[in-house]
């Protein structure tokens, strides 16, 4: 028999769904002698929503397990890896190609370059590393490139900011390139603040070095010997393996001085956030690891030319960096075949919310939403309605069911009135009440403003006021007027991103929900069934059959009836949480 | 641990002559005592010449320092906008209820500090929480009580 390999998804939501008890029964059923059995554990395979994942690979082909646990892990082992019986009914089925042939890849939609390594190999292993040609396009770049043509290469790619502005990345590092002075700094921004978004976590736990070589491309390319990679203390795991990377890295030689024996030399620290959204923004970031509060500066001098420490300073996002050695092993021209004319190559996405398969994806850019939502993740649970995406976090806005055929790609999305963003997906569907969702919004960037614009630390609040009375069902007819005010000044007169985006959420929502707003404010209703002060939950009896299901999820016992007795909801015991609606197999519950 | 004098000016000594360490230094001081006791200011200014009002501004514009004391664990509900669509603040005023909080959000036997976080990266398992380091996805309120259960056992 041939050698077979347990792949485990061993990334933070893999843990979280229980990896670590089949790890143990692997590991315990190795000890008896496994010549023929090797475990890899790896990053987030990606296909998050099915958490724990353990990949079976042998000759004769792939298997994906999802949801595994130790009681499954233990026969999976004994039949499939030992006996030669893959066991399909645990495979990810609709994935693969009907369960009684090896998977076909399983995300045939996408293209993986920045996650290229991500679920594949161990990200604890500088050796796995190396095997994937690891840290062959830093040595292409010490030995055969001038910085220049790097700067040229990246240019010609085509590669923007990933972290959500879209900046043309060859510019940026040629204007750091050219700024004078003897002492220059690369920082890589893994503060993903987005509430929604996990790209950034999963790249850096699931292949860290493809980040520091990123990184240390570009220090070589603007003549930087410095670099603080700045991820959110939020992200332990991430924080861990950047640890280990950055060990290995240095103990091998390729962190420390004259590095493959050129006069290169380039060091790294690791500084972790303490928790500030607005530290997401690059000069924020800069005060932040100076040991300031982190409060934007006014740009100009841009970073490029004064930044940390006064010093030049290029400042780019984790899945940038991840990027840039995949550029530089197969060239700008096979780069530009993805994407489309003004954006380029691949987008990491993290989808989430009211979605069949939340996950993390990579697609072409100019790959319309509705593909990624409909047929890589598999649509909305239940069969519900769409009714929209989130993207760019507080900052972003929300797409309606209208535009789903919209790109992802820079231009396209700005134009719906939302932003790329990171790559944060949040699905809503019809049960999600968009003026809760915008309260919510701006509930969070109310409480991240760093204080520093007036408009921004107060005009949100008072944006804030005005949502929190409409969904109590306080509203006034001229608040609509009030919060459009609002918005333009304070999109005018912040400083940053932060504030700038702040209003995003609400004007999106105004102008593809106008109608939800009219009914918080004039019937006094929440559509969706959300804001508890507009929204009485009933059962419909003709509907009702009398399951229970309801009654064993409400959590505050409001839900009387016996098998065979049609369920009703006590008024004033009801919380409305709308647990009871989640849970009806027959839609029997709605909204009086 | 109750927190002494000499002891946090032995956390802080190896920061001398280093910059930028002002947040570095109240992280090391609070991942002893899970929060920054009265005296940190003070001793930060004389050992590192960091006036105390700079950290102490720094402490209060972070999210991450407290400047209370804690229970023995902590957890943090998650309001992402993935938890919050699917959840989260029924799961949060549950959490309230089954562990009797009123503000400061600690639990009276000493036990539990709840914090509610922007986003713990685990959206596709919403809605989450995290106790200390470990990450709990897909909850639900009973499968909320059960871990806390686990906890107060000893537990976890």
């Amino acid at each position: 028999m041939s050698k077979t390999l347990i792949r485990i998804g061993y990334a933070s939501c893999g843990i979280a769904a229980g990896a670590k008890d089949v790890l143990a029964v692997v590991e315990k059923r190795m000890k008896k002698g496994s010549r023929r059995v090797e475990l890899q554990k790896t990053g987030c395979i990606g296909i998050c929503f099915d958490e724990p994942i353990v990949q079976i690979i042998n000759e004769q082909g792939q298997w994906t397990y999802r949801k595994v646990d130790g009681k499954k892990m233990e026969r999976i082992y004994d039949e499939h890896v030992l006996g030669g019986a893959p066991i399909y009914e645990w495979t990810v089925g609709e994935l693969s190609t009907g369960g009684e042939v090896p998977d076909r890849p399983i995300f045939e939609h996408q293209q993986r370059i920045a996650l290229r390594n991500t679920g594949i190999i161990d990200p604890e292993s500088l050796d796995a590393y190396l095997e994937k040609q690891g840290y062959q396009a830093l040595e292409k770049v010490l030995k055969e490139m001038d910085p220049d043509m790097v700067v040229k290469e990246i240019m010609d790619s085509g590669l923007r900011g990933r972290g959500g502005a879209g900046f043309p990345t060859g510019l940026k590092w040629s204007f750091c390139k050219k700024a004078a002075g003897d002492r220059k700094f690369i920082i890589c921004n893994a503060d993903e603040g987005d509430p929604g978004a996990f790209m950034d976590r999963n790249l850096l736990e699931g292949d860290p070095h493809s980040v520091l070589e990123g990184m240390m491309i570009a220090a070589n390319t603007i003549g930087a010997s410095e670099g603080y990679i700045y991820c959110r203390a939020e992200y332990p795991l991430a924080i861990r393996r950047l640890k280990i990377a950055i060990g290995q890295a240095r103990e091998r030689g390729f962190i420390g001085k004259n590095i493959m024996g050129t006069e290169f030399s380039f060091d790294i620290t690791l500084k972790e956030g303490a928790g500030a959204f607005v530290c997401g923004e690059e000069t924020a970031l800069i005060a932040s690891i100076e040991g300031e509060r982190g409060m934007p500066r006014i740009r100009p001098p841009f970073p490029a030319e004064a930044g940390l420490w006064g010093k030049p300073t290029n400042n780019n996002n984790v899945e940038t960096y991840a990027n840039i050695p995949w550029i530089i092993l197969n060239g700008a021209r096979e780069f530009q075949k993805f994407g489309i004319k003004s954006s380029r190559g691949t987008k990491v996405f993290s989808l989430a919310g009211k979605i069949n398969r939340g996950g993390l994806v990579e697609v072409p850019m100019g790959t319309p939403l509705r593909k990624i939502i409909f047929e890589i993740g598999g649509g909305i649970p239940k069969d519900r309605r769409f009714k929209a995406v989130q993207l760019g976090g507080p900052s972003g806005g929300c797409i309606p069911t209208q535009l789903l055929d919209t790109p992802v790609d820079y231009e396209s999305i700005t134009a719906t009135g939302a932003i790329m963003g990171s790559g944060g997906m949040v699905v809503m569907d019809e049960n999600t009440c968009m003026v809760e969702v915008a309260r919510y919004f701006l509930g969070f960037t109310q409480n991240e403003s760093c204080g520093k614009c007036t408009f921004c630390r107060i005009g949100t609040l008072r944006m804030l006021e005005v949502l929190e009375r409409i969904t109590k069902g306080q509203g006034k007819e001229t608040d609509i007027d009030e919060l459009k005010e609002l918005a333009e000044l304070i999109r005018a007169s912040s400083l940053c991103g932060l504030g700038q985006g702040a209003p995003n959420p609400v004007l999106t929502t105004l102008r593809y929900f106008e109608n939800e707003y009219h009914a918080h404010i004039v019937d006094k209703k929440c559509p969706a069934g959300v804001c508890k002060e507009l929204t009485t939950f009933v059962i419909d009896e003709e509907v009702c059959r009398a399951c229970g299901l309801c009654k064993k999820a409400c959590p505050s016992e409001a839900i009387e009836g016996k098998p065979g007795v049609k369920h009703v909801i006590v008024q004033d015991r009801c919380i409305k949480c709308g647990s009871c609606r989640e849970v009806c197999p027959f839609d029997a519950v709605g909204t009086g | 641990m109750k927190p002494k004098a000499k002891d946090i000016r032995e956390i802080v000594a190896p920061f001398k002559g280093d910059r930028g360490v002002t947040i570095p230094v109240l992280q090391a001081i609070q991942n002893v005592y899970g929060y920054l006791p009265p005296e940190t200011f003070s001793i930060i200014e004389d050992e590192l010449g960091i006036p105390s009002s700079v950290s102490y501004g720094v402490a209060t514009f972070y999210s991450q320092f407290r400047l209370r004391p804690v229970g023995k664990h902590i957890i943090k509900a998650c309001d992402g906008t993935a938890c919050h669509v699917r959840g989260s603040q029924t799961l949060l005023s549950s959490i309230k209820d089954h562990l009797d909080l009123k503000d400061p959000e600690s639990s009276n036997d000493g036990l539990f500090t709840l914090e509610i976080v922007a986003c713990l990266g685990c959206c596709s398992l919403a809605p989450v929480m995290m106790i200390d380091d470990v990450t709990y996805g897909n909850l639900t309120i009973e499968k909320m009580k059960e871990i806390i259960m686990t906890y107060r056992k000893g537990g976890g």
